[in-house]
């Protein structure tokens, strides 16, 4: 089966679309680098290639995991299969 | 067929790697990858002259740009380690330098000499542009005649340098295409290369892990150093949250969120390898073989002029939406994982990494697609920016002129 998402780390909770998009209830396959694991994930939204996609659901003040590393905090709560960007992350530093 | 990537293949090695590549011996020691012979101004107003010398003679190139005039202190020290250290460069074998007055003009002319290679300054003051641009030209038809019989030849690996700098980056970037450079620099450290990574404000949120690559207690405490006084600057000139500027607004477009993604994406490029000295903008290493971290700018043509100052003959540029930057001296090669920016801006890429995301090619695979490519460059082979035409010759200012 082809590979949809792309994921860095077994830590993380966001992971890459690396298809040129997925659709809305797309049952989407997902590998992690890290450990050459794989999983599933079905998505809510619509998201295009090199955007990220919430791999479990997360509420506002948590962080987002990326590399195994804190990239920033969510200002919106966000389920899972959802698309994750500027309208609901926002970085911790300036 | 399909070929399932396992953690043990992605980091073994595909290729036996070539042991040199063709380059020009310099009189000094190095290697260039290429044999310019360029007509470089000291200062903003001498462009014009510069210009119309490169225009009557074929086969030289002008490097305007835009500073030069009432600097001082470290700005005007950076301005003359920029123009000596281009001048010094190996991939130029003759220099020709215009100034308006002869002091400064000489003293750059001073400074590129040491090299032992071909260098002679003009000043316009009491001459004029006309009169100036006729005695320029008459030596740099022979500096360039001179060059032309120049003959690439067999050099050891180590006489690459190569810096690295990614620009337009999108989430296939750290995914990818940057990992392939570090991948790049994991194979070629061993064979005793320079190599330089830099971009001081765009490792902010991934500082603390970059600090941990020292690979001396010194090496790390120089780079939190440079680091935190990079960052103090960036907050106390802010005026907003940066949401424009960093990440950019193709970064966005490409996936990126925030800074710290960016970070931890940039990052990948220097692979396994830990940094043995931080340099201040356009200085040369002087510490032997390895990885050097330098102060600079993250944008793209200012960070590369700095390293093709330092002396590094040979850039890697990895991009996710597809910057397109170039250099007048060295030549960048460019790679993208991103296969929509292959499909639309192609003539920009010289080494398409893209079937990793498909994991058609594993990383391994991949810098040794690189490696080639990179040999291939440093052999002659023209780079798509250079084919285009980008020559991109910018000045870092640190300050404004007295």
């Amino acid at each position: 089966m082809a590979t949809d998402i792309i994921i860095h780390d077994k830590k993380d909770n966001v992971g890459v679309v690396v298809i040129e998009k997925i659709t809305p209830k797309q049952d989407c396959a997902c590998w992690i680098m890290e450990d050459d694991s794989s999983v599933n994930i079905q998505s809510i939204d619509e998201i295009p290639l090199g955007h990220k996609i919430a791999m479990i659901d997360l509420n506002e003040g948590d962080t987002i995991l990326k590399y195994g590393h804190d990239i920033g905090k969510v200002v919106k709560s966000i389920k899972k299969g959802e698309h994750v960007h500027v309208h609901n992350v926002k970085t911790k530093k300036w | 067929m399909f070929t399932f990537t396992t953690l043990k293949q992605r980091s073994g090695n595909n290729m036996e790697i070539p042991k040199s590549f063709l380059g020009y011996k310099r009189e000094n020691g190095r290697a260039g990858t290429r044999n310019h012979v360029i007509i470089l101004p000291v200062d903003d107003i001498s462009n014009a002259c510069a210009e119309a010398v490169a225009n009557n003679i074929k086969g030289t190139v002008a490097l305007p740009h835009s500073y030069g005039r009432l600097q001082f202190g470290a700005d005007l020290e950076l301005h003359f380690r920029t123009m000596i250290g281009t001048g010094c460069n190996p991939n130029v074998a003759a220099v020709i330098v215009i100034g308006i007055e002869p002091k400064w003009t000489k003293k750059i002319v001073d400074g590129i000499a040491k090299t032992g290679k071909p260098v002679e300054g003009f000043h316009i003051e009491r001459t004029g542009d006309i009169g100036t641009t006729m005695k320029a030209s008459k030596k740099a038809q022979e500096y360039v005649m001179w060059a032309s019989e120049k003959q690439r030849e067999e050099c050891p690996m180590s006489d690459l340098w190569i810096s690295v700098k990614c620009g337009e980056s999108d989430t296939t970037s750290g995914l990818a295409a940057n990992p392939t450079v570090g991948n790049l620099m994991d194979k070629l450290e061993p064979m005793g290369v320079h190599l330089c990574f830099g971009e001081t404000s765009e490792l902010t949120g991934a500082e603390k892990v970059c600090a941990t690559r020292g690979a001396t207690p010194e090496a790390s405490d120089k780079f939190m150093k440079t680091w935190n006084s990079y960052n103090d600057f960036i907050l106390k000139e802010a005026t907003d949250d940066l949401s424009e500027s960093q990440p950019t607004a193709g970064n966005i477009a490409g996936g990126l969120t925030t800074i710290e993604e960016k970070a931890f994406g940039n990052f990948q490029k220097i692979g396994n390898c830990k940094f043995i000295d931080v340099l201040e903008p356009a200085e040369e290493p002087t510490k032997g073989k390895g990885l050097y971290f330098m102060d600079t700018s993250s944008a793209a043509a200012e960070c590369v002029t700095l390293q093709a100052a330092a002396g590094f003959n040979i850039h890697l540029f990895p991009t996710g939406q597809g910057n397109i930057v170039g250099n007048p001296i060295e030549p960048v090669v460019k790679l993208t994982a991103n296969p929509l920016t292959v499909k639309g801006m192609g003539e920009h890429i010289d080494c398409d990494v893209s079937k990793i995301l498909t994991r058609e090619m594993n990383m391994s695979q991949a810098g040794d697609e690189l490696i080639k490519t990179t040999l291939r460059v440093a052999n002659g082979r023209l780079t798509c920016a250079e084919a285009l035409g980008h020559k991109e010759f910018v000045m870092t200012k640190l300050y404004r002129s007295a």
